[in-house]
């Protein structure tokens, strides 16, 4: 088996699996809060295309003498900044006027495409604007070293050593900090959480603000570590998948992390499958064995967890992980035919693994139980 | 199916009050008690105020591209109702908004956020192509069939969401977003170069056009005038009346309104969104059709019916999702787009701001509390509130 495959696929699958999880924790903020946020992608485009527009303005402006990185930072502060009004527009609307919170965050994605799409063909395009490129590649010393690992996880650009932090970060303020559990209570019931002295509205507030702020970053990470400028509609509907990576996650930060890495992994394949000599089927039957030892470990990691007896499900488990190796190794020993499935099929996968995930694996899990729900105090 | 449309009031809904088990009778009741004029009007003032409102924001934007909003929305009005060239394509942009937005306006009812409009519009497209142009038979019989067969494809494409909905919980929103993604790449692969549809002949994507037995007869000779927007009215007549005078009607509200009471009364709630689904994706598959049939050249290109299944949901909300909310206002969105290609032409306004126009009156609408306070307008809530987040991820409700 080639490893080096498997890194670069890893590799790329965790660049583009970082919008989604920005996104995700955009939605988990609002969430467990109590606040649907429908207007992710909207949010994301908007900071995608600020921070495009905030780094090179202000490149142009300083005549290109201070480096390029500060112009970088300079736009993924506007990006952030951007995102954060129309979050605060999003929190106002379904908090204060109490409008629906899946119309109100309509509103968001139609205003996002909109202002987009006219700034850009007001501004952008007849100045042929010009973006100031990307942030550099940031190995960590020594852990980038380790063989695999540091080539996945450690060698690289800087907004996404954040993600990795703020996802950790992220699942212990929430579920184990006094903050977190406030939050947690007015998403499930505001009643209680008011009855107890929390200020429900406020946290809501403040929630869907920090949800901006994610949503900003994961807009501006498209734009400022991988293609340097903006396309119109570039998000392409990432702020939906994030959505549905979250629901997957179980409203939990780590978990949105790891269902973010499948999509991005189906992604960066079809990337992978669109543009490199790999044999399709080979491929395909690959991740079919990934997926195999993956549903293995989810479950062995639960029962451990869960701390009970899993004697019973021990010999299952064990044949799971048997059968997902020895696909992984059958894969290597056959030889396959060639046959190229149309580019247009595998651009399909995260759209059908999304469908896949909402129906099959998350039958069980519910959300905030105050959901969607705008609180009127009595 | 076993629907009985025009059967008599079942036994459930027929409880008296003081029997809280289903108040929708009464509340009907309570409502047609209050509808008195000074109502209507206020009801009235407050869409057309937001839409002013809308325009005195958007003209801010419109500033910034160096151009006079006046101007602007003056070649906006002139580009939609100048001659009678305008007006017909007005009409022609407003007939597919109408019957997608028919569609919006049904699923909202029965509480459900139909996004997919867009693909099930494409989705009806193609069928309608393949059985326009694949199949041969005099216009009696090919002519309905044609149109019958974007309104089912429709409709099966937007049942799928609806039994994901109704047996697994997934969320509509989310994964009506992912079959329009679905269906798009589908159909481009399909009209592509190497797809099974496309035109042998044709440099660009697109499709044999329709026999000229199932094309829709044209009103005015000489003009692309057809009969589709009169399909639109009749559809928005039978819409209202499904909604408001048949039993289907008053079950697909209730499950709108709240879930657990349809259950409580017997309403078989998973049937009910399913088949709400299929009826809003049988819409917008219809107005693929209508498109298809009635526009030359009578095929399929890529980029035709793009935004469409986005207008019509704002459309919807904008009609208060009512039907006949959904003409006027699919009416205004028509004549915004059909206008909006001279305002590009005279004031250089790029066609863009008429989706942040779009936007902004769907927030002034929804949100008619800041046009209530601006305005000091008074109005009675509206108690028919749908509940669309109802079931979000998961759950089923």
């Amino acid at each position: 088996m080639d490893l080096n495959l498997f890194t670069g696929l890893f590799t790329l699958a965790i660049i583009k699996a970082a919008p989604l999880v920005f996104g995700a924790l955009c939605g988990l903020l609002g969430e467990r809060s109590g606040v649907i946020n429908i207007g992710i992608e909207g949010m994301m485009l908007i900071g995608a295309f600020m921070s495009f527009l905030g780094s090179a303005l202000f490149n142009k402006w300083t005549g290109g003498l201070l480096p390029p990185n500060v112009a970088l930072l300079v736009g993924l502060l506007v990006g952030v900044v951007s995102s954060v009004i129309i979050a605060a527009l999003h929190a106002v609307l379904s908090i204060h006027y109490k409008i629906d919170q899946v119309i109100s965050g309509t509103v968001i994605n139609l205003l996002a495409v909109g202002i987009t799409n006219y700034v850009a063909n007001v501004y952008i395009d007849p100045t042929h604007l010009s973006g100031v490129g990307v942030f550099p590649k940031l190995p960590i010393p020594i852990l980038s070293k380790i063989p695999f690992i540091g080539q996945v996880l450690f060698s690289h650009q800087p907004m996404i050593y954040l993600m990795l932090v703020l996802v950790i970060f992220l699942q212990y303020a929430v579920f184990h900090t006094p903050w977190g559990l406030r939050m947690r209570s007015v998403g499930e019931h505001p009643r209680a959480a008011d009855t107890v002295g929390i200020n429900v509205n406020r946290t809501r507030y403040i929630n869907v603000i920090l949800g901006g702020v994610m949503a900003g970053l994961g807009g501006a990470i498209m734009v400022l570590e991988s293609v340097g400028r903006f396309q119109k509609l570039m998000t392409s509907g990432r702020g939906f998948i994030a959505l549905a990576a979250l629901i997957f996650g179980r409203w939990t930060s780590v978990g949105a992390f790891g269902s973010a890495l499948l999509f991005g992994f189906s992604e960066a394949l079809g990337v992978r499958l669109q543009f490199g000599d790999l044999n399709h089927i080979y491929a395909l039957v690959v991740v079919s064995g990934l997926a195999v030892l993956g549903v293995g470990f989810f479950w062995l990691v639960r029962k451990l967890i869960a701390k009970e007896s899993f004697k019973k499900s021990y010999l299952s488990i064990g044949i799971v992980l048997l059968l997902g190796c020895s696909i992984l190794v059958g894969a290597n020993l056959v030889k396959f035919p060639t046959i190229s499935i149309p580019i247009e099929f595998l651009g399909l996968l995260p759209y059908i693994l999304t469908i896949f995930v909402l129906t099959g694996f998350v039958r069980k899990a519910t959300g905030p139980a105050a959901v969607g729900q705008p609180y009127e105090k009595q | 199916m076993g629907w009985n449309l025009f059967k008599k009031v079942p036994p459930y809904f027929k409880e008296k009050s003081g029997n809280e088990r289903c108040a929708i009778t009464s509340k009907e009741r309570s409502q047609k008690r209050r509808l008195n004029l000074s109502d209507l009007l206020a009801n009235l003032a407050v869409p057309i105020l937001a839409i002013f409102t809308a325009l005195v924001v958007a003209s801010f934007a419109i500033l910034l591209s160096g151009a006079n909003p006046l101007q602007a929305y003056a070649a906006l009005a002139a580009g939609a109702f100048g001659n009678l060239d305008s007006w017909i394509e007005t009409i022609l942009k407003t007939t597919p908004l109408i019957i997608a937005g028919l569609g919006v306006a049904l699923a909202f009812r029965g509480g459900l956020f139909n996004i997919g409009v867009e693909g099930q519009i494409f989705v009806g497209s193609i069928a309608t192509v393949l059985v326009g142009t694949k199949l041969q038979a005099p216009a009696i019989i090919h002519l309905p069939l044609t149109l019958l067969a974007g309104t089912l494809a429709g409709a099966v494409w937007a049942a799928i969401p609806g039994y994901l909905k109704a047996k697994y919980g997934a969320h509509e929103v989310i994964t009506t977003i992912m079959t329009n993604y679905i269906a798009t790449r589908i159909i481009t692969w399909s009209i592509g170069a190497r797809g099974p549809l496309r035109k042998v002949t044709s440099v660009v994507p697109e499709t044999n056009s329709l026999f000229e037995t199932a094309r829709l007869p044209n009103l005015i000779a000489d003009t692309r005038l057809n009969i589709g927007f009169f399909i639109a009215l009749l559809l928005a007549v039978v819409v209202y009346i499904l909604l408001f005078r048949t039993v289907l009607g008053i079950e697909i509200r209730t499950v709108g309104m709240n879930l657990n009471a349809a259950r409580y009364c017997g309403i078989r709630v998973d049937r009910n969104i399913i088949l709400t689904m299929a009826l809003s994706g049988g819409l917008a598959g219809m107005a693929g059709a209508v498109q298809v049939m009635g526009l030359p050249p009578y095929n399929f290109t890529a980029g035709f019916n793009v935004g469409y299944g986005f207008d019509s949901i704002a459309v919807a909300v904008l009609g208060s999702i009512n039907p006949i909310g959904v003409v006027f206002s699919s009416f205004l969105f028509g004549a915004m787009d059909t206008g909006a290609r001279l305002m590009q032409l005279r004031a250089k306004v790029p066609v863009e701001i008429i989706t942040i126009l779009q936007g902004l009156i769907l927030m002034f609408v929804s949100a008619n509390q800041i046009i209530r306070s601006l305005y000091h307008i008074r109005v009675q809530e509206k108690e028919d509130k749908v509940n669309l987040s109802q079931g979000w991820g998961g759950g089923k409700g």
